[in-house]
């Protein structure tokens, strides 16, 4: 691959070298686990099956089902810019389950061991006296109680295995378990509000999700409560052949706060996997609602054999006035990512942000981007997206900016920009604006461009290598986004964004 | 299948209304038009590429009925141009100077053209190339029932601009012309067009700019509020050749005007602008500019500047797209789309698009959709500049970019005159 790169001046054997020694993907790993599968394929039986696994009412059976007969009715979309491979869907395993999880382990204490090391592995935290690396306070500096904490719910493969300070946040009203846990403990609120912000039938992906979704994580927030500590889910497919369909369901009442975090993995493996996750989130009047998003799922190896295919339906519901919402997402992994997360602006005064950044290497596709629907009169919008390409992979920003005739005096602004690092590589802005107002103002800009070769010799002759130079120009380039993440995820990210571009330089 | 069948019947019935000319050089690029046509049919309203303007009235097989316009000021009066008059489509002679007799260059009807002629390798080949990724059947559609139009050779500096004149004169008119350019190596011209042009219009123009050639094109669409117009422009720009392109419309219940651009060899310029003012008080305005540039080599130069002023419920629509092949470095691509909407029934919808395969590249675009900034309104009547004036003077500063397109100060005070006329009597 290496010899393929157009050598340009600045470039020195040791990148060279780099380049050569691509492909070391750190969460690559695999837990080896005694797995409970359900039949490989998809068909009403399956559908079933998974009902039945997680012990859930009838009418959870039937909306499934309805999704289910939708979908064989479908089609998957053809206008991402993605080559993508024949999909076989009847070659995947649908559902799988950790054997020790047959029964539900009472409390985390009961979960078996290896599953806790793979967390643990991973870095996340599921014993609840733990705070998330690389942000505990400094002994003295803060007292114990105002350390920051975060809760979690681990999902690995089909199910949750466990959901971290359970009671703590119960003590604050907010309900926070995984989604099947929901659907026989709040049945009520899960009839509500599943599939009113995303329908079973919204799109092909988002169908098959409706019908096969295994497990995930439900957040309510009652009114006017502060969430007392960021919410997580951590999601790791380990089992090979399996597609991971997870659903997430969020509902911020009136005047409530919570900040969610999102991060997955995979192990490294030779064929590609498939996971098609649904992301609703509702939110009333003077609400607000954060979701960050890290997703470092395998992205295939350096000829792009293997990897997840990452098909993804996010969408935020604004319903009351003055609801706001923050979409912040670093893409790094993934072979393909297919992910549009939105959001509907529906109250008066209620503010949509997009931050992205978007880095594809090697033989990665991406093709993401976001919609944001002004409904409600004075509704704002902010679009900041950063691609980054490099090796042979191609970077898709899709968006749609779209103001109503009433939502009247509404503002967005669009920002796109593109880098691209090596000429094998390409970056492409597809953006849809429609505006049906004239009181509202609508902005949009896109800048595509190489590292700045200035940028670059400056920093070398401060004596950084060209690795370290580009990481910086590279860090510069993404820090609008970097400093909207929580700092849980900020200093992730930016050391995820180095390691996604090491040796992509040329 | 329905669909299918749908697309089939609509095509057929588009086509027997039609008199497709036989034989003559373009014998061949017909006949294989017609066959690309059969089999792409015309697009419907779920087609990606017309999501925002309906084909429909492009693809009827009558146009809609269209009155015929006032009789205007001759435009490009003064000029010393080449006078080439085209009524309801066909070639009006008597109304026309001398096809013949210009130093540089030589023009030959397409009705007329003798069976042998250069512009067999020209005329549909743009076309044909200019259905990737995209379709475009209308285009097809020119091709393979144009009944006349212009084949434009150029060798030399031509000093006197071409002005064709189109002229309206039948409310069902529905002229379709193909009009095929070919600039030889170092060669210039200067093509203006003007006038009403029918009921309905469909226009193709094909360029082909040899090496270190120029091509100046300022168009004036209009006025003839009734009318429905598709035009394209296909033109392919050789090694240091430039081509320079500027449409005003004024009025028009239904204009789209495609133009696809390969800037082929190195250091190739090519500029696209569009200065639209629509009014939909009257049946209507709706505009769409749908432009695909294409760099396939080094250094090239492409910038698309369109500014659409709207009011009464009129509706802009702008598709524009870079796209970067790979090895096309140092390009310099720049899209700039605004749109200033005068009430709040207005709107503007828009796909500025960038494809790139090369790294080093400079490529961006802009887009800005909004009313009338109050703040200098304000200024300007603080000044005892009156309201309406006020809001003329803020309209053609918005413009002013897309007018400053125009190279030749003389052309640009004329299409400036144009404007102002437009405001004048479209104040409220």
């Amino acid at each position: 691959m290496a010899e393929e790169l157009d050598i340009r001046e600045g470039v020195d054997r040791e990148t060279i070298e780099t380049v050569r020694n691509m492909g070391s993907y750190k969460y690559g790993w695999d837990t080896e686990i005694e797995m409970d599968l359900a039949p490989k394929g998809l068909n009403e039986d399956i559908v079933r099956l998974i009902s039945a696994k997680n012990h859930e009412p009838e009418w959870m059976l039937e909306w499934r089902l309805k999704a289910y007969q939708r979908w064989l009715t479908m089609t998957a979309p053809t206008w991402p810019l993605l080559k993508l491979p024949e999909i076989d869907f009847q070659d995947i395993y649908y559902y799988a389950r950790p054997k020790s999880m047959e029964t539900r382990p009472k409390s985390l204490d009961e979960v078996d061991p290896k599953l806790l090391a793979t967390y643990e592995k991973l870095g996340i935290p599921l014993k609840e006296q733990m705070l998330l690396a690389g942000v505990e306070t400094p002994e003295g500096e803060a007292p114990e109680g105002e350390r920051r904490q975060v809760a979690v719910d681990a999902v690995f493969d089909s199910v949750s295995v466990g959901t971290t300070f359970r009671e703590s946040l119960a003590k604050a009203g907010v309900i926070f378990c995984s989604i099947s846990e929901a659907i026989r403990e709040h049945p009520e609120l899960v009839k509500k509000y599943l599939g009113s912000v995303v329908p079973q039938t919204d799109n092909f992906y988002s169908a098959l999700n409706a019908a096969v979704f295994s497990d995930g994580s439900f957040v309510y927030v009652p009114p006017g409560v502060k969430c007392p500590m960021e919410l997580s889910t951590y999601f790791r497919i380990n089992a090979e052949n399996t597609g991971q369909f997870e659903r997430t369901l969020i509902v911020c009442d009136k005047g409530a706060y919570v900040s969610y975090l999102e991060g997955c993995t995979a192990p490294k493996r030779d064929t590609a996997q498939l996971h098609a996750a649904v992301v609703e989130i509702v939110i009333e009047e003077d609400a607000e609602v954060k979701y960050s998003t890290v997703q470092n799922w395998f992205p295939g190896d350096e000829d792009g054999k293997g990897g997840i295919y990452n098909f993804v339906t996010k969408r935020a519901d604004c319903r009351g006035d003055r609801a706001k919402v923050m979409w912040t997402q670093v893409e790094t992994g993934s072979a393909i990512t297919w992910k549009y997360p939105s959001c509907i602006l529906r109250g008066n005064e209620s503010q949509g942000e997009f931050y992205s950044i978007a880095i594809a290497n090697n033989m990665q596709q991406a093709d993401t981007g976001t919609k944001m629907i002004h409904l409600g009169k004075n509704t704002r919008s902010r679009i900041v997206s950063k691609g980054i390409s490099a090796g042979k992979a191609q970077n898709t920003y899709r968006g749609l900016v779209s103001i109503h005739p009433k939502a009247v005096d509404s503002r967005n602004y669009t920002q796109c920009d593109s880098l691209l690092i090596g000429d094998k590589c390409g970056a492409h802005t597809v953006p849809y604006i429609e505006v049906k107002n004239n009181s509202s103002r609508v902005e949009h800009e896109a800048t595509t461009s190489k590292v700045d070769d200035e940028q670059l010799f400056y920093c070398r002759s401060r004596g950084m290598d060209e690795e370290e130079a580009v990481a910086l120009v590279v860090n510069g380039f993404c820090r609008e986004v970097l400093q909207a993440l929580p700092m849980e995820f900020a200093m992730e990210a930016q050391s995820l964004v180095a390691i996604s571009l090491e040796g992509s330089v040329g | 299948m329905m669909a299918t069948l749908d697309k089939a019947t609509a095509l057929d019935a588009r086509l027997a209304r039609l008199s497709v000319p036989a034989g003559g050089f373009a014998a061949k690029a017909r006949r294989e038009a017609l066959e690309r046509l059969s089999a792409a049919g015309f697009p419907g309203r779920r087609d990606e590429y017309w999501r925002w303007t309906n084909p429909t009235a492009f693809a009827a097989p009558e146009p809609a009925r269209a009155e015929v316009p006032a009789a205007q000021p001759e435009m490009f009066d003064g000029f010393g141009r080449i006078r080439l008059v085209f009524t309801d489509g066909v070639f009006d002679a008597a109304a026309s100077d001398a096809l013949s007799g210009e130093e540089g260059i030589e023009i030959t009807r397409l009705a007329e053209a003798p069976d042998v002629n250069w512009a067999a390798s020209v005329y549909g080949t743009l076309e044909a190339a200019g259905q990737v990724p995209v379709l475009r059947p209308f285009a097809t559609l020119n091709t393979v029932a144009a009944t006349d139009g212009l084949l434009i050779r150029v060798t030399g500096r031509v000093k006197r601009p071409v002005n064709v004149i189109y002229r309206h004169k039948s409310e069902v008119s529905d002229p379709i012309l193909h009009h095929v350019i070919r600039l030889e190596p170092g060669a210039e011209m200067t093509l203006l067009e003007n006038g009403p042009s029918g009921a309905r219009f469909n226009k193709v123009i094909e360029v082909e700019v040899a090496e270190g050639a120029r091509f100046h094109h300022i168009r004036a669409q209009g006025p003839d509020h009734k009318r429905q117009a598709i035009t394209h422009i296909f033109a392919r720009i050789a090694e240091g050749a430039l081509f320079k392109s500027f449409t005003l419309t004024v009025n028009g219940r239904l204009t789209r005007n495609e133009c696809v651009l390969w800037l082929d060899g190195d250091n190739a310029v090519a500029h696209v602008a569009g200065a639209a003012l629509g009014d939909g008080a009257d049946g209507g305005f709706h505009h769409d500019d749908t432009v695909f540039v294409t760099h396939d080599a080094l250094n090239g130069e492409s910038r698309q500047v369109f500014k659409k002023v709207l009011k009464n419920a009129a509706v802009g629509v702008f598709q524009g797209k870079i796209l970067v092949k790979p090895g096309a470095q140092k390009t310099d691509g720049y899209q700039i789309s605004q749109s200033l909407l005068l009430d709040a029934a207005s709107q503007f919808l828009g796909k500025p698009e960038l494809e790139i395969y090369a790294d080093d590249v400079k490529c961006s675009h802009g887009s800005t959709t909004g009313a009338i900034d109050p703040t200098a309104l304000y200024y300007l009547r603080s000044r005892g500049v009156p309201l309406e004036e006020a809001k003329s003077l803020l309209v053609l500063s918005f413009l002013a970019d897309a007018i400053d397109e125009i190279e030749d100060p003389a052309l640009k005070d004329e299409i400036v005159a144009r404007l102002e006329a437009w405001l004048a009597t479209h104040r409220g």
